[in-house]
């Protein structure tokens, strides 16, 4: 394996703007409102900047296309802007796009900011639209729930787990991060929930009830990056360095050849395994302190957890129902809340998830804060199932 | 010998319960009352006439190949597509384009019989033909015809090897009897009074022709053993039958009860009806009524005990589900203007340059099979699925459109739109290999469950109502 670019790249400054229903705000607000804090936090000048990019998904009920609305908005020194979108895994692109002109000594200082306006369709849930061409000619008419209820389905036969059972764990899933999200006042869900209100709201896509759904949200996060030994230079102490940034794409073994039973997610395994050695992890149950996942369903991040080999196999089930992943249990898991109380603006959310791992990390994160830990660790899973990408970030102090 | 190699039937799993109906009706239309009884098919909101013609077609094609066919006559007076050629959609989907005339015929209720004759003349040369007809005719709310119309279809293949029903005869008659009629302005039909109809149309046009045919096959009335003719008035069958000296005990039932009248499939539907009981020497006459008359006469032979099983009529009558919400059925023929939400409103816009190059996999549902690794795999691509092959170039076209599969996963989705809410779908497996991700129909909560097996049916997907009515159909699966 090539070496990697763990400690080459250190977190400078980071913001996240409020999340939610930002009736009052459009996109380029949203940024500004991100990119502010950012900038601030990370103490430099705007010119220093060299290089950006600006993550989003569906830019068409936005902003639209290109580098451009980001150069546009902030009014950036005329630096290179790349626009990427790789679904759900846009906002960890983008960092990883940051990282990369650093690590490579091709920039200094460079901006990873994602952003995604959501609320202006007119209709709850994300914006639809089946694909190119070709595949709304055949795609099955479906919808993000249903898509991800069919991993519950798959899950209960696979590991012979019971309804009742698998409906009381992803409940559990839910209820956690509610119960977290209840203490981030940037979270757009901040209400702590019942586990009957859980288990008894209506239907989207079976098995998957209204609070096994994520919030579909408004909301923009920034990152600013640098190389260790500038951000020492700048006088910052606890610096939070990047260990490892992998991320794996689907080429349709999944959805075409039948050796896939639908249970699991064949890419987080692989990008985690990969992040684990970049990283230098041995035994990631041990050495991770805490995670933000791809929650945008209750069961999603059931089955990551045994994705990102923490538990075992058909056992996570078990881990979560024992409280493993709650925020006083061995590892915590969605200690901001989640995508589920913070909804997931698609381009903004692998970067909301690096700024609770960087806030925990230097001991800012106010209430929710957990005792001293090091090893934080970030994943998205853009797509369905079937089809993903897998994008999997560890941070870290920098030692 | 020329005449009838096979059959096939299709009818819709729904069947509208006609009481609930005029349950619905009767403040506005109590007069009803006396047609309040049985049941009408009714097609799902993703058939049309072509999508159970296909299925028709492939029940009556379970005996013979597609390939072989040469000709295909498709019979509706509710095509789906006024210019684009219905019957070869019906090619495509069933995987035969070359070599292959493909015509539609429509415009009278004796459309499906006109298509047998012309079907039955152009297979005497030996070019196997097949005749599919179908109707979903619409009827205005409150009417007779809401209630005596039917929704399927049937498919005869015509040929001259291994014969079942070989033909005896035929005579046409064509006159402009407007009984009823349907302008190109219109969705329904408009009619005149029965009476008039009985008395000047039936009575005076059809014995005579019918006594002309039996001069010219050389029968005698009582020579009939099945006597089938369609009309919405049940006892004008067997007054027509009487008068020219067919016994009454020949005349066959209309399927009013259970089906309905399936317009210009009807005679055909009956046709079918008839040969899954005949016997080998039964003649069987089939008369069909519109702007003049049609009538064959057939005589079924010992092949007939010969064919393979198929779902046939009865079989498809047999998979039924009744269906008390009148509402649904209103909904389902766009009568009723249902607030559908924002998620119906997408763009349903089809690329016809892409449709054409993807033909065989949309229409025919065709995927490939690698010649390196014999893994079976839809969509056919260029490099192989298999992790473990990945060979480029590697594949055959592997027809998949009559495989059995099972459910991998599934789910019933309330948040997608679905004109019939929840929405079914989930991944389905090949046992030969392949899988996708297919939406369900004609499916129940209790019948969907991982591992249950499905068949693949032709449906439509969406309806391009911005674009004056392009349907996009495509495969798919339902509970076997």
């Amino acid at each position: 394996m090539a070496r990697g670019i763990k400690d080459k790249v250190a977190i400078l400054g980071m913001g996240c703007s409020k999340f939610g229903e930002r009736w009052d705000s459009g996109a380029e607000e949203l940024m500004l409102e991100a990119y502010k804090e950012c900038l601030k936090d990370a103490g430099i000048d705007q010119n220093q900047l060299q290089a950006a990019w600006f993550s989003t998904a569906i830019d068409e009920v936005h902003v639209g296309k290109s580098g451009i609305p980001l150069s546009m908005t902030l009014r950036l020194p005329n630096i290179p802007v790349t626009h990427v979108e790789n679904m759900c895994a846009s906002g960890t692109e983008a960092f990883r796009g940051a990282c990369y002109a650093v690590a490579s000594g091709a920039a200094d200082f460079a901006l990873a900011l994602g952003v995604e306006k959501l609320k202006d369709t007119g209709y709850g849930g994300l914006p639809g639209g089946r694909g190119g061409p070709l595949q709304v000619l055949w795609n099955a008419n479906g919808t993000a729930p249903g898509n991800f209820a069919q991993l519950a389905t798959a899950y209960m036969t696979a590991h012979g787990v019971s309804g009742e059972d698998l409906k009381k764990a992803i409940g559990h899933v839910s209820w956690k991060s509610h119960q977290n999200g209840a203490k981030n006042p940037k979270a757009h869900l901040q209400k702590a929930v019942e586990m009957d209100t859980i288990l008894n709201a209506p239907m989207i896509a079976s098995p998957l009830g209204l609070f096994d759904c994520c919030g579909v949200s408004d909301g923009a996060a920034a990152a600013i990056v640098t190389t260790p030994e500038i951000a020492k230079a700048l006088g910052k102490k606890d610096i939070v360095s990047v260990k490892a940034l992998q991320l794996s794409v689907s080429n349709g073994s999944e959805s075409g050849h039948n050796s896939w039973d639908g249970s699991y997610f064949h890419t987080t395994r692989i990008a985690s395994k990969k992040a684990y050695e970049e990283a230098g992890i041995k035994s990631p149950r041990d050495e991770v302190s805490m995670f933000e996942v791809h929650d945008c369903f209750s069961v999603t991040e059931l089955v990551t957890m045994e994705d990102l080999h923490i538990s075992e196999t058909g056992k996570g089930w078990k881990d979560v129902l024992d409280g493993f992943y709650d925020a006083d249990g061995k590892i915590p898991c969605q200690i901001d809340g989640g995508l589920k109380c913070f909804g997931h603006p698609i381009g903004a959310s692998g970067l909301r998830m690096l700024y609770e791992m960087y806030l925990q990390i230097q001991g800012k994160a106010g209430p929710r804060q957990l005792k001293d830990p090091r090893i934080g660790m970030t994943h998205n899973l853009g797509g369905a199932p079937r089809e993903n990408i897998a994008s999997v970030a560890i941070v870290g102090r920098y030692e | 010998m020329v005449g009838i190699v096979a059959y096939g039937a299709y009818v819709p799993r729904l069947r509208l319960n006609r009481q609930a109906v005029y349950d619905a009706n009767k403040w506005f239309a109590a007069g009803l009352r006396g047609l309040a009884k049985g049941e009408r098919s009714m097609a799902n909101w993703d058939e049309d006439s072509i999508t159970m013609a296909v299925e028709a077609s492939r029940d009556c094609l379970t005996s013979h190949k597609a390939e072989d066919v040469r000709n295909i006559y498709f019979a509706s007076t509710t095509h789906p597509f006024k210019d684009r050629q219905n019957a070869g959609v019906i090619g495509t989907a069933l995987n035969v384009e070359q070599n292959l005339s493909a015509t539609d015929i429509g415009g009278s209720l004796k459309a499906g019989t006109s298509a047998l004759i012309a079907g039955l003349n152009a297979s005497k040369e030996g070019a196997p033909t097949l005749v599919a007809a179908a109707d979903k005719r619409m009827a205005r709310v409150a009417s007779s015809n809401e209630l005596n119309y039917g929704d399927g279809a049937a498919a005869l293949l015509c040929g001259t090897e291994n014969v079942i029903a070989k033909l005896v005869g035929h005579h046409s008659v064509s006159m402009d009897f407007v009984d009823h009629f349907r302008g190109d302005e219109s969705d329904f039909d408009y009619g005149w009074e029965e009476r008039w109809i009985r008395d000047e149309g039936y009575s005076k046009i059809v014995p005579p022709a019918i006594k002309a045919a039996l001069a010219a096959c050389k029968l005698n009335g009582s020579d009939i053993t099945h006597f089938i003719m369609p009309s919405l008035m049940p006892a004008v069958p067997k007054q027509m039958a009487k008068m020219v000296g067919i016994g009454e005990g020949a005349v066959r039932d209309l399927l009013g009860a259970t089906l309905g009248d399936t317009g210009a499939a009807h005679a055909l539907v009956m046709l079918v009806d008839a040969l899954e009981g005949a016997k080998a020497g039964d003649k069987i006459m089939v008369v069909a009524f519109g702007q003049g008359v049609d009538i064959l006469v057939f005589e079924v032979t010992a092949e007939k005990d010969k064919l393979p099983a198929r779902k046939g009529l009865s079989g498809w009558m047999a998979r039924r589900k009744e269906e008390k919400n009148y509402m649904k059925f209103l909904a389902f023929n766009e009568m009723l203007p249902i607030d559908k939400g924002m998620r119906a409103e997408f763009d349903k816009k089809t690329a016809l340059s892409v449709l054409w190059r993807k033909r065989d996999m949309i229409y025919g549902l065709v995927g490939g099979k690698c010649k390196v690794c014999g893994t079976v795999q839809f969509p056919r691509s260029q490099v192989c699925v298999n992790p473990n092959c990945h060979a480029m170039d590697s594949q055959d076209p592997y027809a998949m459109a009559g495989l059995e599969c099972s459910v991998m996963s599934f789910t019933a989705d309330s948040l997608t739109y679905s004109p019939d809410p929840p929405a079914y779908y989930g991944m389905i497996t090949f046992p030969e290999g392949g899988r996708f991700m297919a939406d369900f129909t004609d499916s129940d909560k209790d019948q969907v469950k991982v591992g249950a097996k499905m068949r693949m049916t032709f449906r439509m997907r969406d309806n391009d109502q911005m674009r004056g009515g392009f349907k996009r159909y495509f495969w798919k699966a339902t509970p076997v």
